[in-house]
């Protein structure tokens, strides 16, 4: 098996790097893909927590590059989902444990056994930026409709296509169709036209992401979720599938339309 | 009447939306950015600018600029050029 190394990135902090990390990685297994996600977050990590995993943490991934551990013994195995592991970070190292060579060496080996290995990225252009996209052969930028936002995913394209990588995939997060309709919010095509690279999808604000990690549970599992029902189109689209991005306006219509039936029903 | 203009402009601008105005300011914020990862080029430009100007126009080599500026809803690339003297053979 030869899977693919995705790093999911953003440079600007707090815009969903480990939730759409966890939720691709969910949803990638839940299409019947073997997937891992990396926690490259040394010092930071969330990952663990995000998947309501930090209970079953015995090693991490500067025990594999530094203590003798092999990568096996420090891949935790999520029972809920069939073929879904997790490397997670170490918390009380930095991010110079590990060397974007030994990162690269990792990525090599878990992608003989997986079909996605979804490394999640510090914020950032440092040393953990380094790190994460040594073994990555595609990266999916995260970026929020925010001027701040935006600036700095298009750095970060600039950089990672200084490092060689060409495959650039942009998610655009926490869009709000009302604000998007009464022109206060940048819309998807501003910030295509703006950025120039390649859409993968659109996630909107919902607060279901925030109840779900609260519970430890991706938000692709909740079949109510509009974040989830996002995740989940965008892991059919990695997994090969043409799915075509809705526009949030009728998205909104489509999702009242669905919760009206689901009320007449439930009546 | 000018108290009324300026409220004319004002409600024009609100009634725009800011995402128009976030555009704009993106637009001349990442040229800038992404000439100044290649520092190269401004200066490339520069140097090929001068070579051509100076065969119709003595001007101020040390003097010249060169830089982008939001100008109307686009980004407009703005060259300061102290002329010296226009070349006799040339006028
Ligand atoms: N679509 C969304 N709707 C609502 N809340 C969201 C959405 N996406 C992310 N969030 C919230 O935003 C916060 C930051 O998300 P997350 O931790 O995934 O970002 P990050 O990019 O990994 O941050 P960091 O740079 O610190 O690693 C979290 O509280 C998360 O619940
Ligand atoms: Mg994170």
């Amino acid at each position: 098996m030869k899977g693919k190394v995705i790093v999911i990135t953003s440079g600007k902090g707090g815009v969903g790097k480990t939730t759409t990390t966890a939720n691709l990685g969910t949803a990638l297994t839940m299409l019947g893909r073997k997937a891992v996600m990396v926690d490259t977050d040394i010092g930071l990590r969330n990952l663990d927590v995000v998947m309501g995993l930090e209970n079953r943490i015995v090693f991490d991934i500067v025990d594999v590059v530094t203590g003798g551990i092999k990568l096996k013994q420090a891949l935790i195995k999520d029972k809920r989902f069939e073929g879904l592991y997790l490397l997670p970070a170490a918390q009380t190292k930095e991010k110079s444990a590990v060397s974007p060579h030994q990162m690269k060496n990792i990525c090599n080996d878990l992608k003989k056994e997986f079909d996605f290995v979804l490394v999640d990225c510090p914020a950032g252009i440092e040393q953990g930026f380094k790190n994460a996209i040594a073994g990555a052969d595609e990266a999916v930028i995260i970026a929020i409709p925010e001027v701040s936002s935006v600036r700095d995913a298009d750095r970060i394209v600039g950089l990672l296509e200084a490092a060689g990588l060409r495959k650039n995939q942009l998610i655009i997060n926490r869009i709000r169709p009302r604000m998007v309709k009464r022109g206060d919010m940048m819309d998807i095509e501003d910030m295509i036209d703006i950025l120039s690279v390649e859409l993968l999808g659109v996630v909107p604000e919902d607060e279901t992401v925030i109840v779900s990690t609260n519970k430890g549970e991706p938000a692709v599992i909740d079949t109510m979720s509009r974040a989830g029902e996002a995740y989940r189109r965008i892991a059919r689209r990695l997994n090969g599938e043409e799915v075509p991005v809705i526009t949030l306006g009728n998205e909104d219509k489509i999702f009242n339309r669905v919760r009206r039936m689901f009320k007449l029903a439930s009546r | 009447m000018l108290e009324f203009l300026a409220k004319l402009f004002w409600r024009d601008r609100d009634r725009r939306g800011s995402k128009e105005v976030a555009k704009e300011r993106l637009r001349l914020v990442l040229v800038h950015d992404r000439t100044s990862t290649t520092p190269q080029l401004l200066e490339a430009l520069k140097e090929e600018l001068i070579k051509v100007i100076r065969e119709y126009i003595e001007i101020d080599e040390e003097s010249l600029e060169v830089s982008f500026n939001n100008i109307e809803n686009s980004v407009a690339l703005v060259a300061n050029i102290q002329v010296l003297r226009v070349k006799k053979d040339l006028a």
